[in-house]
């Protein structure tokens, strides 16, 4: 466990590097996930870890603080509901839209990937039914840890039977030892790269669907709002924002509306009615 | 309440899979092997079976095969639970009719999310 002053340092240094927000209650939980991060720097205890990071001048020790803080909870077709709006109407009508242009697609947060692989496969199975789907899906995270785990397409016995139908499972994957490694043709239809959500994502071009669930519980009111404000940006007029189920959007947010977990932009005419 | 029948020779996984579903809202029932689940469905068909696929007296798979002959065996959900993780099995069980499958070992969650996934809750 942290004391207070622990604390508040981590939740300091943490906030500037992520956003994210480390408050008393997950100090339990983020000692434990410290733990082996400073046993592998050679540090007795995550105190000692804590105060080496406070005289080291590099900041490399409070980078890899945050890097093991980041948000890693997921699972394949997490929120069952919203991947089956995602393949029922908002892909097939961001398809219409696009005509033989590609559909871009951003998962937002990916940690270890297991959402943008989702999407992969529905991407899959409609080529399989005919349909001519051009797509490009890209997958951010900050933690080059969380990327590296994604990017290998490894996954253990758990993961793989939290959220994915044995039937996905045996067509899109295959037994690697002890673990299962998703096909290459899936691999290959994601791209992996590190970013930030604390900069604006405009370098990586506009999107027609941005995966955004359970990312913005992360932060406080003040940085959800600055986060989602950023993405929002790079929302194609008719584009969709895809929250968690139960997530709402930050209080005065008035860019866009929710509906069942959906988020799209107002248009201007309605904004300026209002 | 609606019943699911718990089909395995280890008496600790079924008192561990009886815990997990009754907080699912299951009604349970116990088979040690194949034959005393075929006896029990033969009794009454439940709307679920958590099933083992290595037994003795009468195997997972040999139960599921002889399971679809019966009258009404076409209805129970059959979600196999079992340490066989070999693709070709998983592939064989599917075949014989198995509508979802599950790795041991297993914890509430898989349980939860594979009984949803075959469309149980």
């Amino acid at each position: 466990m942290l004391n207070d002053a622990e604390h508040v340092l981590i939740a300091r240094e943490v906030k500037a590097r992520t956003g994210a927000l480390i408050t008393r209650e997950m100090c339990g939980s983020a000692s434990v996930r410290l733990q082996p991060l400073a046993r592998r720097e050679g540090f007795g205890s995550v105190p000692e870890l804590i105060a080496a990071a406070r005289i080291r001048p590099d900041g490399a020790l409070w980078n890899a603080i945050a890097d093991n803080l980041a948000q890693s909870e997921t699972r394949f077709f997490r929120d069952r509901q919203n991947f089956e709006q995602i393949r029922s109407t908002i892909l097939p009508e961001a398809m219409n839209r696009r005509g033989h242009e590609r559909v871009r697609i951003w998962s937002a947060g990916c940690a270890t990937g297991q959402e943008a692989y989702s999407i992969a496969m529905i991407v899959e199975e409609m080529r399989a039914e005919g349909r001519n789907a051009a797509v490009e899906i890209l997958a951010t995270d900050l933690s080059e840890r969380l990327l590296d785990k994604a990017r290998s397409g490894l996954y253990t016995q758990f993961e793989v039977q939290r959220g994915l139908p044995i039937r996905k499972l045996i067509a899109h994957f295959e037994k690697a030892g002890d673990l299962w490694r998703i096909s290459d043709r899936l691999r290959a239809s994601v791209r992996f790269e590190r970013h930030n959500l604390m900069q604006h994502p405009g370098q990586f071009g506009q999107f027609d669907i941005i995966i955004l669930a359970h990312v913005l519980t992360s932060f406080d009111q003040p940085t959800r709002a600055e986060v989602l404000e950023r993405v929002t940006d790079v929302l194609a007029p008719d584009g969709a924002i895809v929250l968690g189920l139960g997530e709402t959007l930050p209080e005065g947010f008035e860019a866009l509306t929710l509906e069942r977990g959906i988020a799209r932009k107002i248009k201007t005419a309605r904004v300026a009615a209002a | 309440m609606r019943r699911c029948l718990v089909v395995d020779d280890s008496r600790v996984i079924r008192k561990v899979a009886r815990r997990i579903l009754e907080d699912m809202r299951f009604e349970i029932e116990e088979a040690a092997d194949g034959l005393e689940a075929l006896q029990a469905c033969r009794r009454q068909m439940p709307e679920a079976i958590l099933l083992d696929w290595t037994m003795p007296v009468m195997s997972g798979i040999d139960f599921l095969k002889q399971l679809r002959q019966e009258p009404g065996g076409d209805k129970p959900t059959v979600v196999f639970c079992t340490t066989e993780n070999d693709v070709e099995r998983i592939a064989e069980a599917l075949k014989a009719g198995a509508d979802e499958y599950m790795m041991k070992p297993f914890d509430g969650d898989i349980l939860h999310s594979k009984f949803a996934e075959a469309g149980l809750i």
